[in-house]
């Protein structure tokens, strides 16, 4: 177990090396970040003068190579456009976004595993088409035009929810449900048909026939096994919220790291947006690393493996 | 008691999710555009949120009155040009800066004396570096010496060059390359108001500075505090506005704009703006699509695309179309120019004759607003000229327009808001990296209205370079921007063509 662990965490720092090597490049091709800094009307000789003054005139394999030696001490420099240093920025704004996506997560999961459950124990009833409706609507509907509908709905019309911003916990409400409910379905059809498989395993007859009560057996023994694949998939959504909040956290004027990278990649901001790729990289090999933790834990036969 | 405990719920949720009192009733006007503002210095960030708030916390020398198109005294009383190149300024006595520090002639001197030292990294350097030096005449007398004539002085001493107190840069942080982080120094002017908080990328808040003096350009100001927020998306900007979040916005698309006009629950103005919109022909064939160096060629590119249509259906009632390269309201800007009317038959004509009978397919560069592209690319399609665009970000396109890469492109020029010609046809055609046709003729007569500060010499010279640049079809001119505000109806606001809302002389009703 503990070699698999290593090695797969072995690789995914390969991944993220090589995702971050990509990015520095590619993010050249976005634009010259000198063109982006100085004012309209600046001269090839004004550019000029900022890319040597910030060190952009030289190869990119060298600016990679010295960026990447610094980031390994943690100075990942300073940001173009906010004058602050990137570690800082990225550090401010990180707790936003992790709340965001921690609300989100909870929401999915307080509404998909429920649904998911109901589904499987009464397969074919009204509430498991209407479970499924709700999979389809959600798998179907783009997450910028539901939040644009809460919005009109909660915010305008009634009143209810603050628009943007995050000046209290309300104001995480309506952001929280457009990206929670984005990975709903994939995770109530997941929980659904996990369950069917194991509520018609023969453990789950032999508990049965025991006589072990019906709410032991399906929370006690089914829905342990059945959540599973849920775990890792909600851990993979999780990262995958994190970065992908960029529309959520723009539409709401969300002040975190996705809003942060969208801003950052239209300034031409690199080494912004270098440092928040490889921030991200490391979440997804740690949020990885943790599914597998919890994994191991709640099948023992994985420890093993 | 499930039902009683819902409803205080339901209660606690509306009490504690709206958002505060905003606008008239708290005295602060809410305003919000789609970029975020960290840095607050109006030498180190050029963007155009930082120049509208380097307007409230900031006075320069002068000010421009864009109703009158005269310079008026602000921190300066009087002013007097000394030949062409040294202009002395009287400077007005008792004003104090944000930190309590009194105003005279050394600020001056210290201010315009790092701003133009191209080594201390000014941003917006292009503005300050015709500025030779600033000598202290006495405590409140200064000149500034010019290294050559230079048309856009005083424009750019009225917008662009905000004064600082003296020394205000020495003690800047460094940053992480050890170098001097003078974006980092807190913000201290002698403007109307005075930042009060920044929380970096979400708001930056104002307040009236009581001591501000009377009797500058710029009034005495109304409101008591001034809140920018940051809210990338429109519609998001749109709902805070009419729930009474924010108190201005700008930039609405068209269609928003007209049914929130409709509905009345606000104000919403369409203003003429600097900004104006231009094709860039590749004259000399760089681009390896040769087709535009024919001017037959350029000529049914003119006659093919209906600016009218585009300027009416597409930017707005303030928009018109324009024949020349420079905006009508700016300094030595004439119409008098060949004129290249819209004509599809004309066109499918000239490309007969230049040899395309059946069009040709070229690739089209743009940055900016999508839809005004299209709809040049629609109207080059029925004349059987086939465009396949290049979308690109602003400053990639750049690069390739200096590299001469594009056959044609789109392109937007604001002038930085300098209502001169100086500040747009002399930077496209002098014969700089921007010149797309390096040609002597347009380069020596805008040489001559750069070098004096004479008006009428002025605008004989430029009104020649415009005759040739239309004439030979450098560029098709096509229209002017506008921009859709939207604001409180409680707020008295009058927006104006160079783009910076005059917040410190808006009022409530």
């Amino acid at each position: 177990m503990l070699r698999f662990l290593i090695r797969r965490l072995g690789l995914a720092i390969l991944v993220a090396l090589s995702v971050s090597a990509i990015t520095f490049s590619m993010t050249y091709l976005a634009g010259d970040p000198a063109i982006a800094m100085t004012s309209e009307n600046a001269s090839e000789a004004e550019v000029q003068r900022i890319r040597e003054f910030y060190g952009f005139d030289r190869p990119v394999l060298v600016q990679y190579v010295s960026w990447l030696t610094k980031a390994a001490t943690g100075d990942f420099g300073q940001s173009l456009y906010l004058k602050q240093p990137v570690g800082d920025v990225i550090f401010d704004r990180l707790p936003t976004t992790m709340m965001l996506g921690a609300f989100a997560l909870m929401f999915a999961l307080a509404l998909s595993i429920p649904l998911g459950v109901v589904a499987a124990v009464r397969p074919n009833s009204l509430i498991d088409r209407l479970a499924l409706l709700l999979a389809v609507v959600g798998q179907a509907m783009p997450s910028f035009w539901f939040a644009l509908t809460m919005i009109l709905w909660f915010g305008i019309n009634w009143r209810l929810l603050p628009i943007s911003g995050t000046d209290s916990w309300a104001n995480f409400i309506m952001p929280a449900v457009a990206l929670g409910y984005y990975i709903t379905p994939g995770v109530m059809r997941l929980t659904r048909a996990g369950m069917l498989e194991v509520l018609r395993s023969d453990y789950i007859r032999t508990a049965r026939a025991k006589g072990v009560s019906s709410s032991s057996v399906l929370f006690k023994h089914a829905l342990r096994n059945a959540i599973i694949p849920v775990v890792s998939l909600a851990a993979v959504q999780f990262g995958f919220m994190l970065g992908g909040s960029i529309v959520i956290e723009t539409i709401f004027a969300i002040n975190g790291l996705g809003y942060l990278a969208w801003e950052s990649i239209q300034r031409a901001d690199l080494p912004m947006m270098q440092a928040i790729v490889l921030v991200l990289s490391i979440f997804y090999i740690l949020l990885t690393f943790l599914a597998d933790v919890i994994n191991a834990w709640l099948d023992p036969r994985i420890r093993s493996a | 008691m499930v039902l009683k405990k819902f409803a205080l719920a339901a209660v606690l949720l509306a009490t504690t999710a709206m958002p505060g009192l905003a606008g008239k009733a708290d005295d602060t006007l809410n305003w919000a555009t789609d970029r975020e503002v960290s840095v607050v210095d109006p030498y180190y960030n050029t963007a155009r949120e930082l120049l509208i708030m380097g307007h409230m916390g900031w006075d320069g020398l002068i000010l421009l009155n864009p109703d009158s198109g005269d310079y008026e005294p602000l921190l300066a009383t009087s002013w007097e040009w000394k030949g062409n190149t040294a202009v002395e300024f009287d400077l007005r006595e008792g004003v104090k800066f944000h930190d309590g520090s009194d105003f005279d002639a050394d600020d001056v001197v210290y201010t315009v004396n790092f701003i133009s030292n191209e080594d201390n990294g000014v941003l917006t350097f292009s503005q300050a570096s015709w500025m030779k030096e600033a000598i202290k005449l006495d405590k409140y007398k200064v000149r500034i010496e010019l290294h050559e004539p230079y048309p856009n002085s005083m424009a750019y001493l009225s917008n662009e060059i905000s004064i600082v107190p003296e020394g205000h840069y020495d003690d800047a942080p460094k940053g992480p390359d050890g170098k001097p982080d003078y974006g980092a120094v807190a913000p201290v002017g002698a403007g109307p108001y005075k930042m009060t908080e920044l929380k970096s990328g979400e708001y930056v808040l104002w307040e009236r500075f009581e001591d501000y003096y009377e009797g500058g350009a710029k009034g005495t100001p109304q409101i008591g505090k001034i809140k920018f927020r940051a809210i990338k998306e429109n519609n998001t900007q749109i709902a805070e506005l009419l729930t009474g979040g924010l108190d201005w916005i700008w930039d609405v698309p068209k269609e928003q704009a007209l049914r929130m006009a409709d509905s009345g629950q606000v104000q919403v103005v369409n203003a003429k703006t600097l900004r104006i919109s231009y094709l860039s022909f590749d004259v000399d064939g760089s681009s390896g699509q040769d087709f535009f160096t024919n001017k037959l060629v350029r000529q049914a590119v003119a006659h093919a695309i209906n600016r009218e249509a585009i300027a009416e259906n597409l930017v707005g009632p303030a928009s018109v179309v324009i024949n020349s390269a420079c905006h009508p309201e700016q300094f030595g800007c004439t119409d008098d120019v060949p004129k290249w009317d819209y004509d599809p038959e004309k066109s499918k004509a000239l490309l007969a004759e230049a040899g395309y009978p059946d069009g040709f397919t070229f690739d089209l560069y743009a940055y900016r607003e999508r839809e005004f592209t299209e709809a040049v690319i629609g109207d080059l399609a029925n004349v059987g000229i086939r465009a396949n665009l290049n979308y690109l970000q602003y400053s990639k396109l750049v690069e390739l327009v200096w590299e001469g890469v594009p056959p044609l492109h789109h392109m937007t020029w604001g002038s930085s808001s300098i209502p001169d010609v100086a500040a747009i046809t002399s930077h496209f055609f002098s014969g700089g990296q921007d010149d797309p046709a390096m040609d002597p003729r347009t380069a020596e007569a805008l040489k001559r209205g750069d070098t004096t500060i004479d008006p009428k010499e002025r605008e004989a010279a430029y009104a020649e370079a415009l005759s040739i640049i239309s004439g030979e079809l450098y560029w098709l001119p096509m229209f002017t921007y506008t921009k859709y505000y939207a604001f409180s109806n409680d707020l008295d606001f009058v927006p104006t063509s160079d783009e910076i809302p005059r917040f410190y002389s808006a009022k409530w009703k």
